[in-house]
């Protein structure tokens, strides 16, 4: 079979399978939005405080160094073997992957914040947690956005694994290790749903990245 | 308890004992010291030496092209953006597919493991090295042409030594993902510190000595590149700790 065939075998796969590839789309997107989720909730409110009182530096930039050594199928490996197979198992595998990402960045964002709006906020009297919300969050938006831009995409992106894991819901990464059932074609399609699902995120939080630096920029 | 599904097993599996070995392997414990001493030569070095062979490679490989591509892209403006795009629809191809469908192509064999693991390292280091030498100073290029350096000489003495951090930061952060990422390869590929880590799994109550040592060798192999790059990066730029 040569490669152009297999690419048209692929994108004939997805309408004559459309019904299965949405039911394990979704699956992924379940898996990998809710590790999303509980990372945000856990990594932003430290990353934003630690950033606000310009402390631990080391400790934000030290998370996202060792996030990116960790190999994520080795740390979902370990969570299997220590706590079973299952969706929250694989959930806190990717909580833990999503989480470097989304605490350096919103450590970053609002320690980079101009001093000197800060201090004229402080003076204006505006108390420490309404400088956190209303100059240094709004400011440092972009980088914000940003981080979970990046965490998104390696979510969804490592969401597959589950499908090696052997986890029942496993979402499109079933179909991907299973080139025996559905053909190297339906690989591809998988694939090709999984890269548009990571796109598709990245492009729209990368617009309201763009859009939330557009308003925040000086204006001349 | 179900153990891992491999798509294609290949290459010897070492099964542990757990009827006739140590007490620590009996009940599989987290680490059992012996069995990692044991198996340190015919198991951990090899696949050890395995992994860094694929990352070299692939790091290799992938700035080489990088660069390439950053040099073009910097010399001819209107590509930076298509090469962009190009880059983040890589990005965004999760790893076991590329491995799954490059299989049957390229063949088992290192090949197939570091076509993907090129692909990106690319993601990373191309914008970075354009980055870099995009982010030269407009006067102290004028200070160059005003020395009377051609555009040759701009480029290697002045543009490119400046564009060593963005460049170095670049390799780091991809000499680290290429680390992780490699140990996936093993699920096809019997290779690298995936293999151990995929044998661990596919034993039915999985063998976690084995998991917990190969995992941690690959974290240890990462974090002990990242250091000696930061290192590389210090030699290189003697010019950044005069301030």
């Amino acid at each position: 079979m040569t490669v152009a065939s297999l690419f048209i075998d692929a994108l004939r796969f997805i309408p004559d399978n459309a019904a299965l590839l949405l039911e394990k789309a979704w699956e992924t997107a379940e898996l990998a939005f809710t590790a999303l989720g509980i990372a945000m909730v856990i990594a932003m409110p430290l990353g934003l405080w630690l950033g606000h009182r310009h402390r631990g530096l080391f400790l934000a930039l030290g998370a996202s160094s060792i996030g990116r050594a960790l190999p994520s199928i080795a740390l979902i490996g370990l969570f299997i073997a220590w706590l079973g197979v299952g969706f929250w198992n694989v959930t806190a595998a990717l909580v833990i992957l999503a989480i470097p990402p989304l605490l350096t960045n919103s450590y970053v964002a609002v320690d980079g914040v101009d001093r000197d709006a800060v201090d004229a906020a402080r003076g204006m009297g505006l108390t420490e947690r309404q400088i956190l919300t209303q100059v240094e969050l709004p400011l440092g938006l972009p980088l914000l956005l940003a981080g979970i831009r990046i965490a998104a995409v390696f979510v969804i992106a490592t969401a597959t694994i589950a499908g090696i894991a052997g986890v029942e819901r496993g979402g499109l990464g079933q179909i991907m290790v299973n080139p025996v059932t559905y053909a190297r074609s339906g690989v591809l399609a998988a694939a090709f749903c999984v890269a548009a699902m990571a796109l598709a995120t990245n492009s729209l939080l990368g617009l309201a990245q763009h859009a939330a630096s557009r308003r925040m920029a000086p204006r001349a | 308890m179900t153990g891992f599904r491999l798509a294609d097993g290949g290459g010897p599996v070492v099964i542990p004992d757990f009827g006739h070995g140590t007490a620590c392997l009996r009940h599989n414990h987290w680490f059992c010291k012996s069995w990692v001493a044991d198996n340190w030569g015919d198991t951990l070095q090899p696949a050890l030496v395995q992994h860094i062979y694929l990352t070299l490679l692939a790091v290799g490989i992938g700035f080489a092209i990088s660069f390439a591509l950053a040099l073009l892209a910097f010399r001819f403006r209107f590509l930076g953006p298509p090469f962009g795009a190009l880059g983040d629809v890589v990005y965004c191809l999760p790893s076991i597919a590329l491995f799954t469908i490059l299989l049957p192509i390229t063949g088992v064999g290192v090949t197939t493991i570091v076509i993907p693991l090129t692909a990106y390292t690319l993601f990373v280091l191309y914008p970075n090295i354009l980055a870099g030498l995009r982010s030269v100073p407009a006067d102290v290029l004028e200070s160059a042409r005003g020395m009377g350096l051609t555009r040759t000489q701009t480029f290697w003495r002045v543009e490119l030594p400046l564009a060593v951090p963005a460049i170095m930061a670049g390799l780091r952060v991809a000499t680290v993902a290429t680390i992780a990422i490699a140990t996936v390869a093993a699920f096809l590929i019997h290779y690298g510190l995936g293999a151990p880590i995929f044998d661990a799994l596919e034993h039915p109550d999985i063998f976690r000595t084995e998991l917990l040592a190969a995992s941690v060798l690959a974290i240890l192999l990462a974090l002990a590149a990242d250091a000696l790059l930061a290192l590389l990066q210090r030699a290189l730029t003697p010019w950044s700790r005069i301030r």
